[in-house]
């Protein structure tokens, strides 16, 4: 699965890499005024990790992104939300009411959107690498592991 | 084109193949939600079915074995449930209104609303981030919780089994 015999893969995708999380940040933030926004952003920024892992093996994929960042990450993006609409109500307003997280209406509504939706970009990357490491950390079915032959 | 690639998943044995062809029908649709001028929803599509789901079954396919077994009996009672259900379907669409009319009760109720007021409610240029973030905050709220749910769930699952099993291969070792 290392790959190390195929160079042009190994290239292409370290050039590729840097412009798929740059496109998946500007999607991130670029989401007010085009398509797209946290639930696509999160799920390019995964992609790329995943093509990491594809290219370079799963275990320097790792290295890179630790299973506590990414269960911090995980953890993070739904608190982000949820306490977003939490600050609207110790401010005196409705759960996720935006408006008076600012002195103006719409500022408020700009903060509030920006933030609610990297705390959904931050979950879905998340939970789009765990479920992928998750399955990619079981090189072979349980019946077949070498480990649990030995006697 | 995309029901030519459905039939073809449901006839062929190769899983492989399957897969790939469920990619290729997602970007299809997502090409078909673009021509519908539906930008946002064939952006996720293209990222999450043709992207993240092909993966997906690519590392499950890993796990398991490449080719579906063999099953050539058709199990009556599932058919007849199906075939009922469907029709059912069939009948309920009999009774809704004609595609892009605009009298139908979709266009009446709150859509207007947010297209013409929320430039001066919410603010950003695009209606489809103000309805999922703003107006309609606390769906978005629970769909980031199912994710997070889902990713909490596999986890569970799957996520600790080689732990276990080095523990279990330790604990055997040891008298």
């Amino acid at each position: 699965m290392m790959m190390r015999q195929k160079p042009i893969l190994r290239v292409s995708a370290k050039l590729l890499i840097p412009f798929i999380l740059l496109f998946a940040l500007y999607v991130q933030f670029h989401g007010d005024y085009g398509p797209g926004g946290g639930f696509q952003a999160g799920v390019i920024f995964a992609a790329a990790f995943i093509l990491y892992a594809l290219v370079f093996g799963i275990d320097s994929a790792r290295d890179v992104l630790p299973g506590g960042a990414r269960r911090i990450c995980l953890a993070l993006g739904v608190l982000l939300y949820a306490g977003v609409g939490v600050d609207g109500m110790l401010l005196g307003g409705n759960f996720l009411n935006y408006s008076i997280l600012a002195q103006d209406p719409h500022e408020g509504q700009h903060l509030g959107i920006l933030l609610i939706e990297l705390g959904v970009g931050l979950t879905v990357f998340a939970a789009m690498t765990t479920i992928f490491f998750a399955f990619a950390s079981q090189d072979m079915p349980a019946g077949t592991d070498p480990d649990q032959e030995t006697p | 084109m995309m029901a030519m690639g459905a039939m073809a998943a449901l006839a062929l044995r190769n899983l492989f193949a399957v897969a790939m062809l469920s990619g290729t029908y997602s970007l299809l649709a997502a090409a078909l939600y673009v021509v519908l001028d539906a930008v946002d929803v064939a952006f996720t599509e293209a990222a999450v079915g043709a992207g993240i789901s092909t993966v997906l079954l690519l590392g499950t396919l890993v796990l398991t074995d490449h080719h579906e077994k063999p099953n050539g009996r058709i199990h009556l009672p599932a058919l007849l449930i199906v075939l009922a259900v469907g029709g059912l379907l069939f009948y309920g669409t009999l009774d809704m209104p004609a595609f892009g009319d605009p009298q139908a009760p979709i266009h009446q109720h709150v859509a207007d609303h947010y297209i013409e007021e929320s430039r001066e409610e919410v603010g950003p240029p695009n209606i489809v981030t103000s309805v999922l973030a703003s107006y309609r905050g606390y769906d978005t709220l629970g769909e980031t919780t199912v994710i997070f749910t889902a990713a909490i769930g596999v986890l569970a699952l799957i996520g600790r089994v080689r732990r276990i099993r080095t523990r279990d291969a330790r604990s055997g070792d040891d008298p």
